[in-house]
C-alpha cells in the first residue's frame, strides 16, 4: 500500500483545507492523475497519485483541515 | 554562490477577453508546460466579472444574481485560493504559467514574488507600494491596488495577479473585495491621470521577467 501525503507547500504553510476530491474509493488511477484539491488562504494545490493503482482509502473529507505530512489517501499500487 | 540559469517563458497578450476563454487558455498552457513546452505569461483585461475563489463567503457579494445580470456582470466559481474579486476593463490581469520547481516549490515565496512584481511596477511610476503582513496583495497605505489568487497543479502555477490601472473603482462597491472591509485604489487614482495600459503591460513584463529571472521565448 502507498500512502499519499500532503507535501511541504512552502515556508510557514502548515495546514490546508480539502476543497474537493477528484476520485472515489475503489477507483483506478494513473500516476499523474490529480486526486485531491487542497486550499490555503490564497492558493489551491492539487496532489497527484504518483503511482498507478486503486484508491483503497480516503482519509480526510471535504472541508477538513490537514497538516503537512498527513496521509490523504491510501493507494494499492498496480501495474496498469 | 549558486548561479541559477534563466528559464524560458513566452508572453501572450490576449487583450480584452472573456474570463472563460482565458481560463481555457490557462489550462492549455498548463498542459503544454507539463508536456515539456515553455512557461508562459498571459496578460489581459476582462469584461466585468466576479470570480469566486475557494474561500469565498457568498455574503461578501451584495447584489443578487438578477442584479448582476442587469449590470452585465458575469459570475464564475473558480479553482483559485482567496475570496470574491472583481475584474473589469482597465484592470490588468496576469496569469503566469510557471514551473514552480524552478523557484523552490514554495507557494508562500511565489505569492511574495508576485507581490514584488506589482511593487516594482508601481515603483516605476514613482508610487511607493507595500505588503501588509497576513494580507496577501499590494497596498498603498490602507488601500489595495493589486490582488492575488493562485492555483498550483503538479507545481505548475495558474491564476495570478490583478492590478487596478484605469478601472471604474465604483464597481467594487458590489462586493467585499477578498472578504475584507477595505477600499480599493488604482494607478490612475493615485496619479490623477489616465495611464496607458500598453505602457503598464510593457513595464509589468519587464518586472516579471526580472523577478523570476526569465528569458523570453517564442510561443
Amino acid at each position: 500500500m502507498k500512502n499519499v501525503i500532503l507535501p511541504e507547500l512552502g515556508e510557514g504553510i502548515e495546514k490546508a483545507l480539502v476543497a474537493c476530491w477528484h476520485v472515489n474509493v475503489g477507483e483506478r488511477v494513473a500516476g499523474d492523475d490529480d486526486l485531491v484539491e487542497l486550499v490555503t488562504d490564497k492558493a489551491t494545490f492539487n496532489v497527484s497519485a504518483d503511482v498507478s493503482g486503486i484508491i483503497r482509502e480516503i482519509c480526510v473529507g471535504k472541508g477538513q483541515e490537514v497538516s503537512i505530512g498527513e496521509v490523504l489517501a491510501v493507494i494499492e499500487p498496480l501495474n496498469l | 554562490m549558486i548561479i541559477q540559469e534563466k528559464t524560458a517563458c513566452c508572453v501572450k497578450d490576449l487583450g480584452l477577453m472573456d474570463y472563460e476563454q482565458v481560463y481555457v487558455q490557462q489550462k492549455q498552457y498548463v498542459d503544454r508546460l507539463l508536456n515539456g513546452s515553455v512557461q508562459a505569461l498571459l496578460l489581459c483585461e476582462h469584461p466585468a466579472v466576479l470570480t469566486l475563489g475557494r474561500m469565498t463567503n457568498e455574503s461578501n457579494i451584495f447584489v443578487d444574481e438578477k442584479g448582476l445580470m442587469k449590470r452585465g456582470i458575469g459570475v464564475h466559481h473558480v479553482d483559485r485560493g482567496g475570496d470574491v474579486t472583481l475584474h473589469a476593463p482597465g484592470q490588468l490581469v496576469i496569469y503566469p504559467i510557471l514551473n514552480l520547481a524552478y523557484f523552490g516549490r514554495d507557494i508562500h515565496n511565489y505569492l511574495r514574488q508576485l507581490e514584488q512584481v506589482a511593487i516594482d511596477l508601481l515603483e516605476s511610476f514613482d508610487i511607493v507600494a507595500d505588503r501588509i503582513f497576513g494580507r496577501t496583495g499590494v497596498w498603498i497605505g490602507k488601500k489595495k491596488i493589486a490582488s492575488i489568487g493562485i492555483g498550483v497543479r503538479k507545481w505548475v502555477s495558474f491564476h495570478g495577479l490583478a492590478v487596478n490601472v484605469n478601472m471604474d473603482l465604483s464597481l467594487f462597491s458590489i462586493i467585499k473585495p477578498c472578504g475584507l472591509d477595505i477600499e480599493m485604489t488604482s494607478l490612475s487614482e493615485i496619479k490623477q491621470e489616465t495611464i496607458s495600459m500598453e505602457e503598464v503591460k510593457r513595464r509589468t513584463i519587464k518586472c516579471f521577467f526580472r523577478n523570476f529571472y526569465l528569458e523570453e521565448a517564442s510561443d
